[in-house]
């Protein structure tokens, strides 16, 4: 496709301006992606001369040659943990969809309803979820459930706030034509009002994404520090504990890497679902 | 003014009960809860296979009379009299603004009223099909709505409220957001639909010009509060062409509808100004 345009424009007799422009537009789809890169490689390697010129032993600051050889060698230990983590993240996303959805489609079901709970939610969200942990650490026995429950939290609020808004920004004049054609509340739903509402729980989807992975992590955090988890989180305190930076690095770096991958993951799941007929998933036509 | 339908002269076999009343509005009123009054001493009569304009400045309630009518709202005083039992599929509106579904293409837009009703696509397919190629739009069944130019998204709007074979088409300022010869377009096809399948519409417009091409009868609104003015019958022959709009017919037409319309809109409102009425 961008060949086929530059074939296009490179036929084209372009005026000196539009042929800037047109250079410009070049440069900017390749500095898009080369520029972060290269600041990316930059930072790194200043990073490792810091540590060099500096002669910071590496339990305070490792450089990342280490960091990427612990990655290897511990990684029976990480990847495990890893996937501890990840296990908590994704059940809880699932439940913040079923919960976050389920609540928005209750809500518009009775503005009564709304008006009674939602406040509700909004407490549990504005709660930090470390102050709430040790209460849910007395009251739930089981140790994924606490942590469940702990990263449900936080992320699902997001979700049932944008569903609600995108249920109740139906078009009047369609949900008028929907009364004319005697639709049932069903039909309603299915048709008009979760559609409709796509676009913005696909919002509140990639903010969820984020906030389970933090939620998992900070929940096995305040757990750990009593010695009863084994993921990431726990990893690194454990390795805090025992200055081992270059482990504790290594876990932070698969954290972060996880949450890139979960916020990409979820940006071509929004994409794909909206190219078709979304504003935001669009590409610039003109 | 007198009623008639003397002129309209339409193709096909006409019902045995065209020009009988359909629905009689006696002393409508509609007061909303914020104390505005939209609607007062609304006398109206709709005949079988009218094409009947609401013509107004902004305010009068045309767009109140549509929905009353449409059963989307109720009167707060005087009644609709149904003199012919429209069934539930008897009654198609038209938006001002196209008001498709943007996540559905042409033809399950179009399928919509069907499915509503419990019809499967296989089932609709050829109701929906038929309709697609009247209003000229075959070939565009699987594009979306943002694909389309806004007169093609009203075209597929007004496909979908003929899709159920209404006997009353309720139409609000429908070509009012299109630019003229796309406007002049979809009120050539809209009069052949008309002719074709003997519907009676019921049009809110404020264009006096697209009142008198269109209509056999104008109903002229008042505004503060909304009532009807007067009416005027257009007896000029139907099929109109391209010819009338230029005919001095019509400019002598458009001259009469306008003098009413400025009378409607200077006739003060109660109370609101010097020697109102």
């Amino acid at each position: 496709m961008a060949a086929v345009e530059e074939r296009r424009s490179a036929a084209l007799a372009l005026d000196p301006e539009e042929a800037r422009r047109a250079r410009g537009a070049r440069l900017e789809r390749v500095g898009r992606w080369l520029l972060p890169i290269l600041i990316m490689v930059a930072a790194v390697w200043l990073w490792d001369r810091l540590c060099v010129w500096n002669e910071i032993p590496r339990y305070i600051l490792p450089r990342p040659g280490v960091v990427a050889a612990t990655l290897i060698t511990d990684r029976a230990l990480l990847f495990s943990s890893l996937l501890v983590t990840l296990r908590i993240t994704f059940l809880s996303l699932l439940l913040a969809v079923f919960g976050g959805v389920g609540l928005a489609i209750l809500f518009t079901q009775s503005k009564w309803v709304e008006m009674s709970f939602f406040p509700f939610a909004i407490v549990l969200q504005v709660t930090p979820i470390v102050a709430i942990f040790p209460l849910i650490n007395i009251y739930v026995d089981n140790q994924t459930a606490k942590l469940l429950l702990c990263s449900w939290i936080v992320a699902f609020f997001p979700i049932l706030s944008n569903t609600t808004l995108g249920l109740n920004s139906v078009d009047r004049n369609l949900l008028d034509l929907f009364r004319l054609n005697g639709a049932s509340r069903w039909q309603q739903l299915r048709l008009l009002k979760l559609p409709a509402a796509m676009p913005y729980f696909l919002g509140g989807l990639k903010i969820a994404g984020g906030l389970s992975l933090i939620g998992a992590v900070v929940a096995e955090f305040v757990a750990g520090a009593s010695g009863q988890s084994s993921g990431l989180a726990s990893r690194i305190i454990e390795a805090g504990y025992r200055l081992n930076a270059p482990r504790l690095f290594a876990a932070l770096f698969l954290i972060s890497l996880t949450g890139i991958l979960i916020f990409l993951a979820l940006s071509l799941v929004s994409h794909l679902a909206l190219r078709r007929w979304h504003e935001s998933a669009l590409s610039a036509e003109r | 003014m007198t009623v008639s339908t003397a002129g309209m002269k339409r193709d096909g076999p006409m019902p045995d009960d065209e020009g009988e009343p359909l629905l009689i509005l006696r002393n409508v009123g509609k007061t909303f809860s914020n104390g505005v009054t939209a609607l007062a001493d609304v006398d109206l009569t709709i005949r079988q296979g009218d094409f009947l304009s609401l013509l107004g400045p902004s305010g009068c309630g045309k767009s109140t009379v549509l929905r009353l009518i449409a059963g989307l709202t109720t009167p707060t005083s005087g009644t609709l009299d149904w003199r012919k039992a429209l069934g539930e599929d008897c009654v198609g509106f038209v938006f001002q603004e196209p008001t498709l579904l943007p996540w559905a293409d042409v033809f399950d837009n179009v399928w919509l009223p069907l499915r509503l009703r419990g019809r499967s696509r296989a089932e609709a397919a050829s109701a929906v099909g038929t309709l697609l190629e009247r209003v000229r739009l075959t070939g565009f069944e699987k594009a979306m709505p943002r694909e389309l130019s806004g007169g093609m998204k009203m075209r597929v709007s007004i496909a979908r409220a003929l899709v159920t074979k209404p006997r009353l088409l309720l139409m609000d300022e429908p070509f009012a957001a299109l630019d003229e010869i796309t406007r002049f377009r979809l009120n050539d096809d809209l009069l052949d639909l008309w002719q074709e399948q003997h519907f009676t519409v019921v049009f809110v417009t404020h264009s006096v010009f697209e009142s008198v091409f269109l209509s056999s009868r104008i109903a002229v609104m008042a505004a503060r509060p909304g009532r009807v003015f007067d009416e005027i019958a257009v007896e000029t022959p139907q099929p109109r062409s391209e010819a009338f709009r230029t005919s001095p017919d019509y400019a002598a037409l458009c001259r009469q509808a306008s003098d009413v319309l400025l009378g409607a809109i200077n006739q003060a409102p109660a109370g609101a100004r010097n020697g109102g009425r």
